[in-house]
């Protein structure tokens, strides 16, 4: 009887740790939601379209994918940038086969589940050690990141309406690093580190002779060919950090 | 295309994989080549969109203050300083140096 009780009151602990977790990534997350904000403006969005990209694509990598191709290349380059966009936004699709058991069963719950499957909501997720907190920690970490994410897109494109010539505030690099950002917990396999340095030099290189765009989508099949052949991999270790451990613990959501 | 069309299409696109991933038997996660595939693409677009952003002007190569801009940035990354701090003091460096020269 003691020990049913133990196991109850042990079960909400885990519940409420999940619940503070989620709301810590949320608020962190949200910070940088700012940044977007005023680089997509930078990048001659306007508000609504900048708020309209936070709402229905809500992933961070694909979106400052989108606006950093179209602040080089301009509408022009659109093409490049819908597939700069998607492709970043796979691994969302594979972290969603991990979550959908948590998830569990209905048509708009799950809706609404695959809507907010980011790195952020699986990494919590996938974190936690019982079902029940697996599923608490799922919702509240979308939930937290996606409100939190599009107040802080409009506060971002407000203050990059205000801020007129956004180099002379050095917008420019902010996006470069907000780009190190994301790609830095990926880099502790070989592998990766690899993939990005060969990655880089392949875009930087074919930048002056390629239309805008174009040199990110051809440096993505170093990726391919690495990972079909495994070259410089693990044997034996399927895949990198995603199939684990999606977010990698990277260092904004701890 | 319109700025609105390219916006739409590609959010929708980002929205549908989202989608997909809930339609697809979990079986293909245990293929390591597919989850391999994805993970290393995620790493090379990031780091091609580093390169770009950082050396790009249009279709020229540029050096400017966005390279220290840049190496401070992966500096306080790898001492574990928080992502928004990060990208202000990236932006303040570049800006800095810009008003400088």
């Amino acid at each position: 009887m003691s020990e049913i009780l133990a196991e109850k009151i042990g079960e909400q602990h885990q519940q409420r740790l999940a619940t503070r977790e989620g709301i810590a990534v949320g608020l962190a997350t949200a910070a940088y939601g700012v940044s977007f904000g005023a680089l997509s403006i930078a990048a001659g969005l306007d508000i609504w379209q900048t708020c309209f990209i936070s709402i229905v694509m809500f992933s961070g990598g694909s979106q400052f994918a989108l606006v950093g191709v179209l602040a080089a290349g301009g509408v022009v380059a659109g093409p490049a940038a819908i597939a700069s966009a998607t492709l970043l936004g796979v691994r969302n699709g594979i972290y969603g086969m991990r979550t959908a058991p948590i998830v569990g069963s209905g048509l708009w719950k799950r809706f609404a589940a695959a809507w907010i499957t980011i790195d952020e909501s699986t990494a919590v997720a996938l974190a936690q050690p019982t079902p029940h907190s697996r599923r608490v920690g799922f919702w509240v970490t979308g939930l937290a990141v996606f409100i939190g994410w599009n107040i802080t897109t409009l506060l971002g494109a407000l203050i990059g309406d205000a801020l007129g010539d956004t180099r002379a505030y050095g917008l420019d690099a902010a996006a470069a690093a907000a780009f190190v950002g994301l790609l830095w917990p990926r880099l502790k396999r070989m592998q990766a580190a690899a993939v990005a340095v060969a990655a880089a030099v392949v875009a930087a290189t074919l930048t002056p002779v390629l239309i805008p765009g174009l040199p990110v989508l051809i440096a993505a099949l170093v990726a391919v060919v690495v990972g079909l052949f495994n070259w410089l991999g693990t044997p034996g270790v399927p895949g990198g950090a995603s199939t684990r451990r999606p977010s990698d613990g990277s260092g904004r959501d701890s | 295309m319109t700025l609105w069309q390219i916006i739409i299409a590609a959010s929708i696109a980002v929205l549908a994989l989202k989608l997909a991933g809930y339609l697809v038997p979990p079986a293909l996660l245990h293929k390591p080549t597919p989850a391999r595939i994805a993970d290393l693409l995620t790493v090379a677009l990031l780091a091609a969109l580093i390169a770009v952003q950082t050396l790009g002007n249009g279709q020229a190569l540029v050096l400017d203050a966005r390279i220290p801009a840049v190496i401070v940035a992966a500096g306080l990354f790898a001492i574990k300083t928080p992502f928004i701090v990060v990208v202000l003091v990236a932006a303040l460096v570049a800006a800095g140096l810009r008003a400088l020269t």
